[in-house]
């Protein structure tokens, strides 16, 4: 059976409007893309969608927090599950901004890094 | 980088002089004096209020930054880290944890230092790049009690990125703005309950995206056409009162309803911040609530240039580097006197657009292309913007949708434009359609 599922996309600031045609949970088309990065995002958003995760994480040693990022999108229904093992994560300061604070969370291949020092 | 390389001499106020001062180091800031001192300005300096480079960005801590600039996704900090480093890179002065007090037409800049003290700096070129500030309750005049958890979104950010504390644990958002739109999702993450965004237009002023990115993928609902008529709570907000607007943006009363909370985030726009353009005596726009510039981005006084959020707000951090390197590269060229005083010819807002940049264009000088920007009044699908001189089009551009809530640009040949005695914006539906 086809079934047409509408995206917003958040590839880019531009959000273009994704029209994907999907059977038997593989997409067949997309359409309202601007750039093939929209094509790739409608194909993972109609299987499974992923993002990359922000948020923030306690130095055990300063009370200023580390900025964090996934170093690349993870599945969405995880994101909550790493919040938990960013939250649960006391790395010492210094950090410095690329450091890996935990490599491949739950898994998934992302590696979760500083986005910014802590001196 | 040299960091803090003023000496105020003993007792007296010292004059120091610079080619370039720079006003504001977030990434206007930064990019104004980087690309200034590429053009051949050797004695630039950067004052900054705050402990670091980056402004605001050093606190937004979601990715989507740099997407047009680096080609790449970054976090806030991230894109701040690697325009500072621009700077750091060359040889530009950053006096850090300095304020300045007064800026006066003839470009005597007064600044206030904790190590230096009080002192004056005369510079041949000023750019201001002091960002912008966001609206607060009382500019919304919310009627109720006073307590605690009334917050502005950006404060709302500062407090949890840079400082490390929960602002609240129950919270409705009054705005859907991005930066309403992005707290929403980072309380989400933090545990902070998002209970609603209420919004007053019938549409989000925000991105596309950050609707999907933030509040669908956290279930958190927005109300549309919706307002705070009411705060309640004695020390801390305990609930808001939400009303349905009409039209007219009126509450519609028995539509009120109570949503228990212990604080309310404001994120109702951001406001060019413009204290010390006004104290020289820069002539303001009522439009986009900056400085009236021609394309160079100069301001109605000479030697004095604007960019990035103080001039008007962008949706992208990437149009204010690019913007602020043009302010620089023109400040430049008016330090190496390059610059003749020229006839400029004006710029209207037609129908459909507010916020028009420039306000100004000039016959000769400049580039070769002019680049408007302005933001949709209102929301025109198929919409057909056209630049006029005089009455003539001199270019024109199909929009599939432009809405407030994102800037346009439209592009002209300078030489299109030059005979004109005035020029006009227009944003209009299919056929010339005004509805």
């Amino acid at each position: 059976m086809m079934e047409t599922k509408t995206f917003i996309c958040i590839q880019c600031p531009m959000g273009c409007r994704l029209l994907t045609q999907i059977e038997n949970g593989e997409v067949q088309s997309v359409s309202g893309n601007n750039c093939v990065r929209g094509a790739f995002y409608a194909k993972q958003e109609a299987v499974t969608p992923e993002r990359i995760l922000t948020c923030l994480m306690r130095a055990s040693n300063r009370d200023t927090p580390i900025s964090v990022k996934t170093t690349k999108a993870v599945p969405k229904h995880l994101m909550y599950q790493c919040t938990e093992i960013i939250y649960a994560t006391h790395p010492e300061a210094p950090v410095k901004s690329g450091q890996v604070l935990i490599s491949d969370i739950l898994g998934t291949g992302a590696d979760v890094i500083a986005t910014r020092d802590l001196p | 980088m040299r960091v803090n390389a003023v000496h105020a001499a003993s007792g007296e106020m010292n004059m120091k002089t610079v080619d370039l001062l720079v006003i504001g180091g977030g990434s206007a800031g930064m990019a104004a004096a980087v690309s200034a001192y590429d053009c051949g300005v050797r004695n630039v300096m950067i004052i900054e209020r705050s402990d670091q480079l980056g402004g605001i960005l050093c606190q937004c801590i979601h990715n989507g930054f740099g997407v047009h600039r680096y080609h790449k996704e970054l976090t806030g900090p991230e894109y701040a880290q690697r325009s500072a480093a621009e700077v750091q890179k060359r040889e530009i002065t950053c006096l850090l944890h300095a304020f300045v007090i007064d800026v006066s037409k003839e470009r005597v800049v007064t600044v206030v230092h904790p190590q230096e003290g009080v002192f004056r700096v005369q510079a041949k070129a000023l750019v201001l790049a002091t960002g912008c500030r966001e609206r607060a309750r009382g500019a919304l005049m919310i009627p109720g009690t006073r307590p605690a958890g009334v917050i502005t979104a950006g404060s709302a950010q500062r407090y949890l990125n840079l400082k490390g504390y929960l602002p609240g644990k129950e919270a409705v958002i009054l705005g859907s703005g991005d930066i309403g739109l992005i707290m929403a999702r980072q309380f989400a993450l933090e545990g902070i309950r998002v209970k609603e965004v209420v919004e007053l237009m019938p549409y989000s002023s925000g991105l596309r995206r950050n609707i999907s990115q933030c509040l669908d993928d956290f279930n958190i609902p927005l109300s549309l056409s919706s307002t705070v008529v009411e705060i309640r709570g004695r020390e801390r907000v305990s609930s808001v009162v939400v009303a349905k607007v009409g039209p007219d943006r009126k509450p519609i009363q028995g539509t009120e309803r109570e949503i228990a909370c212990d604080t309310l985030v404001i994120s109702a726009g951001l406001i060019p911040e413009n204290e010390l353009g006004k104290m020289a005596g820069v002539q303001m726009s009522r439009s986009t609530k900056g400085p009236v510039v021609d394309d160079c981005l100069q301001t109605s006084l000479e030697g004095v240039f604007a960019c990035g959020n103080a001039l008007h707000v962008h949706d992208l951090v990437d149009h204010v580097s690019e913007e602020g390197e043009r302010a620089g590269k023109y400040a430049a060229e008016y330090v190496q006197n390059k610059v003749t005083a020229e006839e400029a010819i004006p710029v209207h807002e037609g129908f459909g657009v507010g916020g028009l940049i420039p306000q100004y264009v000039k016959k000769h000088g400049g580039s070769e292309t002019i680049s408007f920007v302005f933001r949709p009044r209102v929301r025109i699908a198929n919409a057909v913007v056209t630049v006029f001189a005089d009455k003539e089009c001199a270019a024109k551009r199909s929009v599939s949708i432009l809405t407030p809530g994102e800037t346009c640009e439209i592009v002209v040949r300078r030489e299109k434009l030059r005979q004109a005695a005035g020029i006009e914006i227009a944003a209009e539906g299919p056929d010339g359609k005004r509805a």
